[in-house]
């Protein structure tokens, strides 16, 4: 292939799966390293390289908008990025450590697990804990706007969310996605911060946590700007198109078939993995 | 509390702006290196099934913004990925300040904190490649 079919590709392959993730929920990110490796035949290292400087793009693009209606809460996400972004210089470094083969696998299982990840929801108690302690001294509990106006909310388990996090972030280092299915994992059922509030904070924590391990790849070599121009630029404005969208359109089914088409890569990536063909 | 809570808007408000910003800067630069990139050589077979690194001055933020001025259309490109990663940097930086500047001396150290790893992602991971 040629510069001009290779971006015009690529591309347009990056703007479907920018906007298949934003209108879903389920993030374009985790679709871009399978499709350029599986697709397009890209290297491994090269697709990481280029997927993390997208999702850097995403997550300040769509943060800014909710930062500005008050979702997310700066003080839990800066200080839950203290984990993440220790994680992903480990998972950063260890990725020129770890062959591509293995890390396709674990990919394939991230991808899986974030199909599944996203469906379910933690069951409301109606009974509030009382506020705990660690918590409340790291004065995390905030409120947020709502139908019926402005509800608050405590946070707990705030060892455990962080345990997550530098997990979350490590991941995210060692295979160049955002990890927001895992992030939301750490606030909604391990800290029980309320579920918007939890997508938000993670939309804006993944921004920061990708540019950890931005750095490394780019001292390594791994982003390649021939590469990385139309991947970025493809899920930036197919995220933006999908946000727009999002408010008008009933997604439970196309959410459904996305999910599938997540799942059935993830499956490819572990088999071929498996098969040692990366 | 009540101007703490104008402080916070306030807050919000900037690093919304900062993070609309960043990213727009970065899409102008990277989509003008693009034109040229495209323009200069569109019948170039590309490669990218096997892993050869980036060139040196493609690696290190100096090297890129050296490259960038000097007309190089990947080095305009990569200096607007440069860009692009630098945004939640300054994202960071403004949270500082304004942590420094409501006297929040707790989350100002946990401010500190991350920005000093991501500044040694960038600067000084080469130690450790």
């Amino acid at each position: 292939m040629n510069v001009l079919e290779f971006t015009f590709l690529v591309w347009t392959g990056s703007l479907l799966a920018g906007f298949l993730g934003a209108l879903t929920g389920l993030g374009g990110g985790v679709v871009l390293v399978p499709l350029l490796t599986l697709v397009f035949k890209v290297d491994f290292r090269y697709a990481i390289g280029a997927s993390l400087v997208s999702v850097i793009a995403t997550s300040s693009g769509s943060a800014a908008a909710y930062v500005k209606e008050g979702f997310s809460n700066i003080r839990i996400g800066m200080f839950l990025e203290i984990a993440t972004t220790l994680g992903a210089l480990l998972g950063a470094y260890l990725t020129a450590k770890v062959p591509a083969s293995a890390l396709a696998v674990i990919l394939g299982v991230v991808l899986i697990y974030s199909a599944f990840v996203a469906r379910r929801t933690r069951p409301r108690t109606e009974t509030p804990d009382p506020p705990d302690p660690l918590a409340t001294k790291l004065k995390m509990n905030g409120t947020f706007p709502d139908t019926s106006g402005v509800r608050s909310y405590n946070v707990y388990r705030v060892p455990a969310g962080l345990g997550v996090m530098f997990g979350a972030g490590a991941i995210s280092g060692l295979l160049g996605i955002g990890s927001g299915a895992l992030k939301v994992v750490a606030m909604d059922q391990a800290m029980k911060i309320p579920f918007k509030v939890s997508t938000t904070t993670s939309n804006f924590m993944i921004g920061v946590t990708a540019a950890a391990s931005a750095g490394i790849y780019l001292s390594r070599g791994y982003i390649d700007p021939g590469l990385a121009m139309p991947v970025m630029i493809g899920v930036l404005i197919g995220s933006l198109m999908g946000t727009r969208v999002l408010v008008k359109t009933q997604t439970k089914l196309l959410r459904l078939v996305f999910s599938g088409v997540i799942v059935l890569l993830g499956l490819q990536m572990v088999v071929k993995g498996l098969q040692g063909g990366f | 509390m009540r101007t703490r809570q104008v402080d916070e808007e306030k807050l919000e408000n900037l690093i919304a702006n900062l993070l609309r910003l960043g990213v727009v800067l970065s899409a102008c630069v990277v989509m003008s290196g693009a034109v040229m990139y495209l323009g200069f050589h569109p019948w170039r077979r590309v490669n990218y099934r096997t892993f050869q690194g980036e060139p040196d001055e493609l690696k290190t933020a100096h090297g890129v913004v050296q490259y960038a001025f000097s007309g190089n259309a990947n080095g305009i490109m990569q200096l607007g990925l440069l860009l692009l990663i630098a945004t939640p940097i300054a994202r960071v930086i403004s949270s500082a300040v304004a942590f420094a500047l409501e006297g929040d001396k707790m989350y100002l150290l946990f401010t500190l904190l991350v920005l000093a790893v991501l500044l040694y992602s960038l600067f000084g991971s080469f130690l450790i490649v």
